[in-house]
């Protein structure tokens, strides 16, 4: 039996299926791992150790009795408390929805649990996605596993944090403005946001319908592409699924090992100005001459749009969420005020005492933008940004088959630091937010450490439906460098 | 002034239910009634996670009622969510459309008093059904989420009706459109079909509109014209005083026949609309479009042309058989069995009608006298072989012992005696027996019922009457005649 710290996820799998060790005892491993080392960091909502043992049951029995167990036999992945999971909890790290036990699955962890994945539980996050540092939370934050003083980012930190500190094998986890990516590089692991559609919404808690992005975290790119592999592709229950058949993502990660002979990058001026970490620049740039040595050919592009993405992404972002979040109002589910003597003060004090501070302040926001008479002003307006900031990319990619850019301006800062001023945490998705406004997939992959030894993060972004190209170039970098090996210290007691 | 100093403006916006299987954005029965939700599924329920796929049947039938009523259809066009907040709303807004609805323009066209109106329309959308708020005693209220997510047409016309009366004959036309479409059963007492007004008045002549009340809570086309009648003559009073009406929405409470505030326009909705991203934009092909249009059928209007057109019936006729599809359809299929339409209308409109507790129910498998059948009846008289009183009783056995007339004529022996040798026997005799009445209906013709009477009381009722009119007026001489 390997050790599971640092392990990935594909050579569990390749393990059970080949018999060579239960599907059993690698869950157990990682459930003695998260009950030894998870109080400390706080990753998991909830743990499901009897539906997870129970799952790998199945898998060993299928394996046992000569079935496919499926690609993902046995690996133990967390999922983040956003994805809506049969008969366990789901609260999206708010008190609305405490207690929320939903009636069905979403169609991404029924794809994983298809193919032999077993959920460990239910990871912490922002409150319903909104935020970058996992401070949002109703439960309290978690803290990122290379020093517990700083954020894992967010809004997946929960699943960041679990991935890097091998407290699962992979989690699952949601991309609205970056919160895949940003956590990713905050944590040292690898995060995909695929192209928007890619993988189904279905029984994802929407936070910002046309922007919601779900996607893997992984040890290592094969790990990511693994996960994406099934999770991907159309489906029924989300009418803006897109209909192409999934690529080969494991393939051309792998295939990134022979080099990179004839892939033109992109790096966008843009991205290399003021507010950048030194020392996020100096490992960026390094990665980038490492991606030339793998015979890249280095181009310059333009992004000029990129300065209007962070204003377009939270007029949108905050319209979507007003919307969306109007569902929760204490009639059929979730939280409901003890308090209510109408139907008008059951919603405000439900809402009121449910919500924390950040949902309150985007439903205002976005109820504001999309009043009356105000609609082409603001959301109008930023559609049509958003419009612009994707022809950027479409020009860009006439130019190169990918992007390379920092994930992060900054690597993890601490608690406390970004939380007082909302437009300061709201500038940590710089990076990020572009290509969600574009729909287009990219990547981050761990390419150094900070003199702290902080993890520092490297985004890949591909065309719309080039998750192969991401996963080539993320896979060229990682065979000729070391950093996905690098792990957080075990905090053991 | 009096009301008649002012001119009435109503629009109406039509909601109508269509009738797919399963609801316009999830999977679970869009079937009227049912235990209290028993007809739901995580989407239609607003659960968390959940997102809507549109069925494209709710879409077909939206395009055939906008194909019929003359609109543009638009081949691309979107969903937006309308925000607001209520018990029986799941997701805290309504999935409608906003600017860009499926269908544009078009018209209802009906008849009033025999005159033909056509009411423009402004739009018709589609969009989802709310549940339903059940008040148990005070402070308890349930919610009923079966007809939530049902897929819902709503029609708004121009402020072109000019009467509570035309009001209602307008719903009324609405209904027939979507019962001839076979979309929606247009039950006004079971919600399937709702109608709110905005009335408002103004002087005579004057080029702007008047202040408009919204009137909800219309159940009935009753209810319609009443409310309608009521609201005129509230705002009639109101104006008359010198005062302004106030832009409000009101419920008419059919009980008390008056209608009542429900909310200023100060409290309505800012509904916050935006295009719902969830649904991609909905694109309607130019084929799917002549597929529909050459697939419609012949509508009410149509039918009437025709019916008082080449068929030959009255206007009083035709409007009776076209205001309901299975009417008009039963009609048709007793002419092309053979009956004469004339007569067929009659025995229709006056007998069938007058028993068949719905209408509607009039293509049923199970209807006692179906097209075949009471053509069959009609021919019999067309040939003399029953009488009319005698084949108004064969109808009535027919309905209730559900057997032919051609079987009952037989078993009963009712055929008509048509055999002239056998009446001139009778005819003879009964002349012979009443020399005094012969002597005297050469000076009073109308003694000749007499003799038909007789003669007929002879034949025990089935004597063929023509045939014994002829044989007497030969015997009793010219004078009778």
């Amino acid at each position: 039996m390997i050790d599971v710290r640092g392990a990935s996820a594909v050579a569990l799998a390749d393990g059970v299926r080949a018999g060579k060790w239960r599907a059993r005892d690698v869950v157990d491993r990682y459930l003695d791992r998260i009950a030894r080392l998870d109080p400390a960091l706080g990753c998991y909502l909830l743990v499901d150790a009897a539906g997870a043992r129970r799952q790998a049951d199945a898998v060993d029995a299928a394996q046992k009795a000569g079935r496919d167990p499926g690609p993902l036999a046995g690996v133990p992945l967390g999922i983040k408390d956003i994805f809506c999971t049969r008969g366990v909890e789901t609260t999206c790290a708010s008190k609305i929805l405490r207690g929320f036990v939903p009636p069905y699955e979403s169609t991404a962890t029924t794809r994983l649990g298809a193919a032999g994945a077993v959920s460990l539980g239910k990871l912490n996050m922002d409150e319903f996605a909104m935020g970058s540092s996992t401070e949002n939370s109703s439960a309290g934050p978690t803290r990122n596993p290379w020093s517990p003083a700083h954020v894992p980012g967010g809004s997946s930190g929960g699943s960041a944090a679990a991935v890097a500190a091998s407290l699962c094998a992979g989690a699952t986890g949601t991309d609205t403005g970056g919160s895949i990516r940003q956590p990713a590089a905050l944590c040292g692991v690898v995060g995909m946001k695929p192209t928007y559609g890619r993988v189904s919404r279905y029984g994802v808690i929407a936070f910002a319908s046309s922007l919601d992005h779900p996607g893997p975290f992984g040890r290592t790119v094969e790990d990511a592409a693994a996960l994406l592999e099934v999770m991907a592709g159309p489906d029924p229950l989300d009418a803006t699924s897109i209909p192409q058949p999934v690529g080969a993502y494991r393939q051309a990660a792998r295939a990134g090992a022979a080099g990179l002979a004839g892939v033109r990058l992109g790096v966008p001026t843009e991205y290399f100005q003021a507010g950048m970490d030194p020392e996020v620049e100096t490992s960026v740039r390094a990665a980038i001459d490492e991606l030339a040595r793998a015979g890249a050919k280095i181009v310059p592009v333009s992004l000029p749009h990129t300065k209007y993405a962070i204003a377009t992404y939270y007029l949108i972002c905050t319209a979507e969420a007003s919307s969306n979040l109007a569902r929760f109002d204490g009639v059929r589910y979730g939280h409901r005020t003890a308090q209510a003597r109408s139907l008008d003060e059951l919603y405000a004090k439900t809402r009121g005492e449910g919500f924390g501070a950040e949902p309150k302040r985007r439903i205002m926001l976005g109820a504001y933008v999309l009043r009356a008479g105000y609609y082409e002003a603001y959301y109008g307006k930023a559609l049509r940004a958003r419009r612009k900031i994707a022809d950027d990319f479409s020009a860009a990619f006439a130019g190169c088959d990918a992007i390379v850019t920092p994930t992060s301006p900054v690597p993890a800062f601490k608690f406390g630091e970004r939380s007082a001023d909302p437009l300061q945490m709201y500038l940590a998705d710089v990076y990020t937010v572009a290509p969600d406004l574009a729909g287009i997939p990219a990547l981050s992959q761990p390419c150094g450490l900070t003199r702290a030894g902080l993890p520092i993060g490297l985004q890949t972004i591909g065309p719309a439906l080039g998750e192969e190209i991401c996963f080539r170039v993320a896979g060229a970098f990682e065979a000729r460098t070391d950093w996905h090996q690098q792990l957080p210290p075990d905090a053991a007691p | 002034m009096s009301v008649n100093d002012y001119e009435v403006v109503i629009g109406l916006e039509v909601h109508v239910q269509l009738a797919t299987r399963s609801k316009i954005f999830s999977w679970s029965s869009a079937a009227f009634g049912g235990d209290p939700n028993s007809h739901t599924d995580p989407v239609c329920l607003g659960l968390p996670g959940t997102l809507p796929v549109l069925n494209r049947a709710a879409v077909d039938s939206a395009v055939r009622l906008g194909l019929a009523a003359g609109c543009t259809i638009r081949t691309r066009c979107r969903f937006a969510r309308k925000h607001f907040f209520y018990a029986d709303l799941p997701k805290g807004f309504q999935i409608s459309q906003f600017d860009e609805p499926i269908c544009d323009g078009g018209a209802i066209k009906f008849r009033l008093h025999g005159e033909l109106r056509s009411v423009a329309l402004t739009r018709i959308h589609l969009e989802e059904d709310t549940g339903k708020n059940i008040h148990a005693a005070a402070g308890v209220s349930f919610v009923d989420y079966n007809r939530a997510g049902v897929p819902l047409c709503e029609i708004v016309s121009e402020p072109d009706i000019r009467s509570a009366e035309e009001a209602a004959e307008y719903v009324r036309a609405v209904r027939a459109l979507v019962r001839y479409l076979g979309i929606g059963d247009g039950n006004m007492e079971e919600g399937s079909l709702r109608c709110d007004a905005n009335v408002s008045l103004r002087i005579r002549g004057a080029a702007a509109y008047g202040t408009k009340a919204e009137i909800k809570n219309m159940n009935s086309f009753k209810n319609v014209r009443d409310a309608i009648e009521h609201e005129i003559k509230r705002q009639a009073t109101i104006l008359d005083r010198g005062e302004r009406v106030a832009q409000e929405t009101r419920l008419w409470d059919p009980a008390r026949g008056v209608t009542q505030s429900m909310r200023s326009k100060e409290s309505a909705h800012d509904y916050r609309y935006f295009p719902e991203p969830d649904l991609p934009p909905l694109v309607v092909t130019e084929a799917e479009l002549a597929a529909f249009r050459g697939s419609l059928p012949e509508l009410p209007e149509d039918r009437f042309a025709r019916y008082t057109g080449s068929v030959g019936l009255s206007p009083q006729d035709a409007g009776v058989l076209v205001a309901d599809h299975e009417i008009a359809s039963y009609f048709d299929a007793v002419v092309s069995a053979g009956a004469p339409p004339k007569r067929a209308a009659n025995w229709l409109i006056n007998e069938v009608l007058a028993r068949a507790a719905d209408p509607r129910r009039l293509g049923d498998a199970d209807l006692p006298v179906p097209p075949p059948a009471l053509a069959e009846l009609v021919k019999l008289v067309e040939d003399g072989t029953l009488s009319g009183k005698l084949a108004k009783d064969v109808f009535a056995r027919m309905w209730t012992e559900r057997r032919t007339a051609g079987e009952i004529v037989k078993a009963e022996g009712l055929a008509q005696v048509s055999d002239s040798s056998a009446l001139e026997a009778i005819c003879q005799r009964i002349v012979a027996a009443h020399p005094e009445e012969v002597a005297r209906v050469h000076n009073n013709p109308k003694l000749i019922g007499f003799f038909v009477g007789a003669v007929m009381k002879e034949t025990g009722g089935k004597g063929n009457p023509k045939a014994i009119n002829d044989i007497l007026r030969r015997l009793l001489g010219p004078a009778s005649s």
